[in-house]
């Protein structure tokens, strides 16, 4: 077995915490039954290693199985990377082609390995039929970086895909053209969606998340079921703003449904507008570069933390902002189109911003105005 | 008018209602589960309201006490009441409004200066109460000092009226407010 294929079996096995080594051994499937009988897992985990190795070498590993194992461990530690969304399409007017997933695998490490002569793809089927790609980048030159790998979710059914975003950004476009073309599409473009929780981006990109719909039979009083309050709560406290919460509690409940809600950790909104006015000279409608506004939502579970406005009863701007989108956009609730509604009303409050600037400088014939 | 009046209704049998004003719910009504639990000869009531003015209700029973609880963590808490406090009617402050400050334990998070709060209660001159209304222990002392300042309001407690009070909790504070 060579050098650095051993070293490489080592530092990933080193990686694995000792309370998962047993069942990612045994998804890899490399080392039978007998051969991790034979090993002390109870010991140093140094010994531990120096065990397996040993007999990874008898059964002479090669490369193709040590990428296999790194596949197996980014598959249990999937948090660890940051994974970019990608979205294929194809051309007007072609057909769907069944999928062939040896064909597949064939072209996109044909497709890779002309362009780069050292490159090392290894795949891995999982249910769902999704396919774990993993790619270690070398140049003409030097050998692969086994090191500094990058992963590609694709699921064969959808023409999405998921990228692990690594440091080595100059082999993306390849990447992306060699996905396309192996899977048939037409062009591949990246969308504004990037998490470290790959559940999450599938529950968004597939529209997995939970809808709910009107009911008009609905047993229990909004009040007892919504408010958050035990029901056994003390008559003698009373609410002033009770209309005003359950308004609030029922249109949280009708935008984000009662399911935990996908982990986004940021959402952000790009407005980019010129200005023109009616009468030349005008400061503003003369620059060239257009106006960017940038409005970004942060935090460590977005979604839930936006839904826990409600109860605690802080109704600021942006909550406004959500209900007014959800009261009047009509049919099923897209999650995405609500919050997308904050650009609209961005707008407005920079028109209402552009009037408070027209009276300062009281000049009738001077009107700004945005164009989109 | 949506202005809070101290008299313009009939006061119930043995009954006295506090109205706690604020943005934290959740505060308000731990406070008031707090406040439920003390032994009382009198009927308690309390209402919770994120700020005034109140929707209209006939069936509003007199308010004796009003507590307006800041969060010294938030500026919009105090922005809040500030707002709020115009509506409510000048006769009031005759010892019926007090106030209360929350969150001073936890210095790194204030956001707001303890001497903003203390001038605003020297403007409305009403007594103002500090207490971190998240801790367990801290919270029931305060349950019962308000109980105790609701009964007065509520003129359930002989000899002692709101005005008397607020005159004794005034002439304990030092001159020094005088100067801010």
């Amino acid at each position: 077995m060579d050098e650095t294929v051993a070293e490489f079996i080592k530092r990933t096995i080193l990686k694995i915490p000792l309370n998962e080594l047993t069942t990612i051994l045994k998804a890899w499937d490399f080392l039978s039954e007998n051969q991790l009988q034979t090993v002390n897992f109870r010991q140093r985990k140094e010994s531990v290693v120096q065990h397996l190795i040993h007999l990874c070498e008898e059964k002479r590993a090669s490369l193709n199985d040590a990428a296999l194992l790194d596949i197996i461990y980014t598959q249990f530690h999937q948090h660890q990377k940051v994974w970019d969304v990608f979205q294929m399409s194809k051309g007007p007017g072609e057909d769907v082609d069944l999928f062939d997933m040896k064909q597949f695998k064939n072209s996109f490490k044909k497709i890779l390995q002309r362009a780069l002569k050292n490159v090392t793809v290894s795949f891995r089927e999982t249910e769902e039929n999704a396919v774990w790609i993993r790619i270690a980048w070398g140049t003409q030159y030097t050998k692969p970086n086994q090191y500094k790998p990058t992963y590609v979710v694709y699921y064969s059914q959808t023409p999405y895909a998921f990228k692990s975003s690594s440091t080595l950004r100059r082999n993306t476009p390849l990447l992306g053209q060699a996905l396309t073309i192996a899977s048939k599409h037409h062009q591949i473009v990246k969308m504004d969606l990037r998490s470290r929780y790959l559940d999450s981006l599938k529950a968004i990109v597939f529209k997995q998340y939970n809808q709910t719909f009107e009911t008009h039979n609905s047993t229990t009083p909004l009040q007892e079921r919504s408010l958050g309050l035990d029901i056994n709560m003390d008559s003698r406290i009373i609410h002033e703003n009770i209309v005003e919460k359950e308004r609030v509690q029922r249109i949280t409940q009708e935008t984000f449904g009662d399911y935990p809600q996908p982990q986004l950790e940021f959402a952000q909104y790009k407005l980019e507008t010129k200005f023109k006015s009616d009468l030349n000279g005008s400061i503003l409608a003369e620059r060239e570069e257009p106006l960017r506004c940038l409005i970004k939502f942060s935090s460590p579970h977005l979604l839930e933390a936006l839904k826990s406005l409600a109860p605690a009863a802080l109704f600021s701007r942006i909550q406004k902002l959500l209900c007014y989108s959800a009261s009047h956009s009509q049919g099923t609730q897209d999650l995405s189109s609500c919050m997308s509604h904050c650009i609209q009303d961005v707008k407005i409050m920079m028109s209402q911003h552009l009037d408070m600037v027209n009276q300062m400088y009281a000049s009738p014939d001077i009107q700004l105005t945005t164009i989109d | 008018m949506s202005v809070l009046r101290p008299l313009d209704k009939l006061p119930s049998l043995n009954t006295a209602t506090i109205l706690l004003v604020g943005t934290e719910d959740a505060l308000l009504q731990q406070l008031a589960d707090s406040m439920l639990k003390e032994d009382c000869a009198s009927e308690l009531k309390v209402h919770l309201a994120k700020s005034l003015p109140l929707p209209s209700s006939v069936n509003r029973p007199r308010i004796d006490l009003i507590v307006f609880v800041v969060n010294l963590h938030s500026k919009y808490s105090l922005q809040n009441t500030e707002e709020s406090l115009h509506h409510v009617d000048a006769s009031f402050f005759l010892g019926k409004v007090c106030f209360l400050a929350t969150g001073a334990g936890r210095e790194s998070h204030c956001s707001i200066h303890r001497h903003t709060v203390v001038k605003l209660a020297h403007t409305y001159q009403s007594p103002l109460l500090y207490c971190d209304l998240e801790v367990e222990g801290f919270r029931v002392t305060m349950a019962q000092r308000l109980v105790r300042v609701l009964q007065i309001c509520a003129g359930h407690v002989p000899g002692v009226s709101a005005l008397n009070l607020l005159s004794l909790l005034r002439s304990s504070e030092g001159p020094s407010l005088e100067d801010l």
